[in-house]
């Protein structure tokens, strides 16, 4: 590489230089046809300081060498209005820091909705750049009996024109053909430039129809599975049974998975116990590494079956059908109907919650949801919660030999995040997400069978998000976590917890939490609960010499002597709101785009777990 | 008497005569075919009634009444 900028410019360019963005209007299936294009090749990332992701994926082309792949956020026209649309626009004219200006374009349109979607044709191929015009979905096009063109579309745009198919795999051929050839420059036909959409819309109905367009029939099958789905009676009924479902298989279906992962590190930690030398490098890699590795695992399997559920409602349609059920809902606690299945889904983990957020376009809401998420009674909380209630609270039936007062309460505790997660919701709809109010817009599109192949790629994907995401830190905090625990070594051993380094940390913020009635036991165990609230339970029973599990009646019994009932209250209360949770703290951050917004929940929520549990402590004494 | 597509009843179409929304909002629902001049249809509503479901340009879009509100229309085929 020589020092100068030119010489490099003038060189035929490297083959791995070549950008290529997918650019179309949103629903034009663009982003399954940069799945099919690239496969597990991709990656994502931030955009600088937003939250709009970046998709970027490689396309093989043998001996032409590379092509990196751009998907673009959808887009309408290139008049920016909205994060996404000023996105798009920024990098189609190379304005984006450390993104290089494409060479060359694919322009994705829906050809079910050409008139409507060709509007957004005039301002991409003014841009100059080499375009391949691709008609998406035209296997829905033909069935419906609609048909174009696409030669005499071609003539009349000066760019080349492809039917394709995301699904099917029609048209991929002619893409790669496309950018093997290294692209034809536009015959630069004389596009009107127009900024007035009703006459932008009429330039495209007249290019539709040079064309010899003819619209599809309205999709038959769609109207009449929404007259079931969005029926006032059954629609909501049907939605409740789906959520059901959901749930059911999220937590049994996958259990039986996440018991065979952890008899697998299991099995490997004792195995390297046997092979490894004694000492602390094997406990670090045993006790630490790999008890780490199997907290994280066994959340994935329930992750899995998540987003296999979400990928099936989004890709059959139902996803959208589902929001306008619930948006009226939503809307009261200053939400909107896209925020409810990420919502959700925090019931298990905030994790996948905060990616499924993903769908929702208003950048306001998605914060919004994103900074609610944590406060919903996430799976991790369950043994916590179990631990505490079991030792202070009796059994006493109520109504019936399974709702008793321990049910109540868990019952109780569950009502209290939900209330938090509402009443933040409005907070930031006063306060901090008050202006950019984008109006509400859900398009309802046909219902489509979801193919297992996109099914699969999306399940892959966002498992790999997690497990690299959330993995890492849990990874890195659980070994970090286990030397604050077996550190200072004296003669070459461990010290008592008490005496370790995180026993120091728990005796140094004693003073902080003893208003809370909590003592250093606690603080240990606040502090060991970051990697993950269930740790608490673990770190308390190392501290009293006991085997830590909810169900041990010696823990139970330990922790009555060190707790009154109100610091027991003040404790749930703590675990209920605080952000406990540094994996929840890494996705926030990597999908605000910055440490703005994870710091400001993590303050907002420590501050209300504090308040709230000093108050518990107070009134109950 | 039909002033705005919240008044609409399911199942019957209106003419757009004009978006009583700031210009950028406009442009938006403009982009998605609600133009003046456009035949929009009610199709029907969420359960409970909001939001509601139009049908133009070949697309079913879901607008809340408080949008609604604000697309003015006049009778038509």
């Amino acid at each position: 590489m020589s020092g100068c900028h030119d010489c490099a410019l003038a060189q035929p360019a490297a083959p791995q230089a070549v950008t290529v963005a997918l650019v179309g209007p949103p629903n034009s299936g663009k982003s399954s046809l940069f799945n099919r294009l690239t496969g597990l090749r991709q990656r994502v990332a931030n955009y600088p300081g937003v939250t709009v992701e970046q998709r970027r994926g490689r396309l093989r082309l043998g001996a032409r060498g590379d092509v990196e792949l751009l998907d673009l956020p959808g887009t309408y026209a290139l008049q920016p209005r909205s994060e996404d649309e000023r996105i798009t626009d920024d990098v189609l004219r190379g304005r984006m820091p450390g993104v290089p200006r494409p060479d060359a374009l694919l322009l994705v349109l829906d050809s079910t909705n050409l008139a409507r979607h060709l509007v957004l044709a005039a301002p991409v191929l003014a841009l100059g750049l080499p375009t391949l015009v691709v008609l998406n979905l035209s296997d829905d096009l033909e069935r419906r009996g609609g048909s174009l063109d696409p030669a005499a579309l071609a003539r009349q745009l000066g760019a080349p024109v492809v039917p394709a198919s995301a699904t099917t795999g029609r048209g991929i051929e002619t893409i790669r053909e496309f950018l093997a050839g290294r692209f034809a420059v536009p015959a630069r036909v004389p596009l009107p430039v127009i900024q007035n959409i009703p006459a932008c819309r009429m330039w495209a109905g007249h290019l539709a129809s040079q064309a010899t367009y003819r619209a599809p029939a309205p999709p038959r099958w769609t109207r009449r599975l929404d007259g079931v789905f969005l029926h006032p009676v059954a629609g909501p009924l049907l939605l409740l049974a789906v959520v059901l479902a959901v749930f059911q298989a999220m937590f049994s279906a996958a259990a039986p998975l996440s018991d065979g992962l952890e008899a697998v590190v299991g099995a490997l930690g004792r195995w390297a116990g046997a092979v490894l030398p004694p000492g602390i490098g094997r406990d670090i890699v045993v006790q630490g590494a790999l008890a780490g590795v199997g907290s994280v695992i066994v959340f994935l399997p329930q992750i899995a079956v998540l987003f296999l559920f979400i990928g099936i409602l989004e890709d059959s349609g139902y996803l959208a059908r589902a929001a306008l059920i619930a948006d009226r809902t939503m809307a009261r606690i200053g939400l909107q109907g896209k925020s409810f299945i990420p919502l959700l889904s925090a019931y298990a983990c905030a994790v996948p919650a905060i990616l499924a957020t993903r769908t929702i376009e208003s950048k306001r809401d998605r914060l919004a949801t994103i900074l609610v998420a944590p406060f919903m009674t996430c799976a991790a909380r369950l043994p916590v919660y179990a631990l505490i209630i079991a030792a202070f609270l009796p059994n006493t039936p109520i109504l019936g030999p399974i709702f008793g007062v321990r049910a109540a309460a868990l019952l109780a505790l569950y009502v209290l995040g939900f209330l938090a997660a509402v009443g933040t919701a409005r907070l930031l709809r006063s306060t901090i997400l008050k202006g950019d109010r984008t109006p509400f817009l859900l398009e309802l599109p046909p219902y489509r069978w979801p193919t297992l192949r996109s099914l699969g790629l999306r399940v892959v994907d966002r498992s790999r998000v997690f497990l690299t995401r959330a993995g890492t830190v849990i990874l890195g905090v659980t070994v970090g976590l286990w030397l604050l625990c077996h550190l200072p070594l004296s003669d070459g051993r461990a010290p008592d917890l008490s005496h370790s380094v995180a026993g120091t940390l728990g005796r140094t913020i004693e003073p902080a939490i003893r208003p809370l009635g909590f003592d250093w036991k606690i603080g240990v165990g606040l502090v060991t609960s970051l990697a993950a609230r269930e740790v608490i339970v673990g770190t308390l029973g190392t501290i009293h010499g006991i085997e830590g599990d909810a169900g041990s009646a010696g823990l139970q019994r330990a922790l009555r002597h060190d707790l009154t009932p109100g610091a027991a209250l003040a404790l749930l209360v703590f675990f209920a709101f605080a952000m406990q949770c540094l994996s929840t703290i890494a996705v926030v951050r990597r999908e605000t785009g910055g440490w703005r917004y994870p710091l400001l929940q993590f303050g907002y929520m420590l501050t209300l777990a504090y308040g709230a549990a000093l108050i518990a402590k107070t009134v109950v004494g | 008497m039909i002033h705005t597509l919240e008044d609409l009843p399911y199942g019957s179409a209106a003419v757009l005569d004009e978006l009583a929304l700031p210009p950028d909002d406009a442009a938006r629902w403009m982009e998605l075919g609600f133009l003046p001049g456009a035949r929009v249809v009610a199709v029907r509503g969420a359960p409970g009634g909001d939001p509601r479901v139009f049908r133009v340009d070949g697309a079913d879009i879901g607008l809340r009444r408080e949008t609604a509100r604000l697309l003015r229309v006049r009778p038509g085929p």
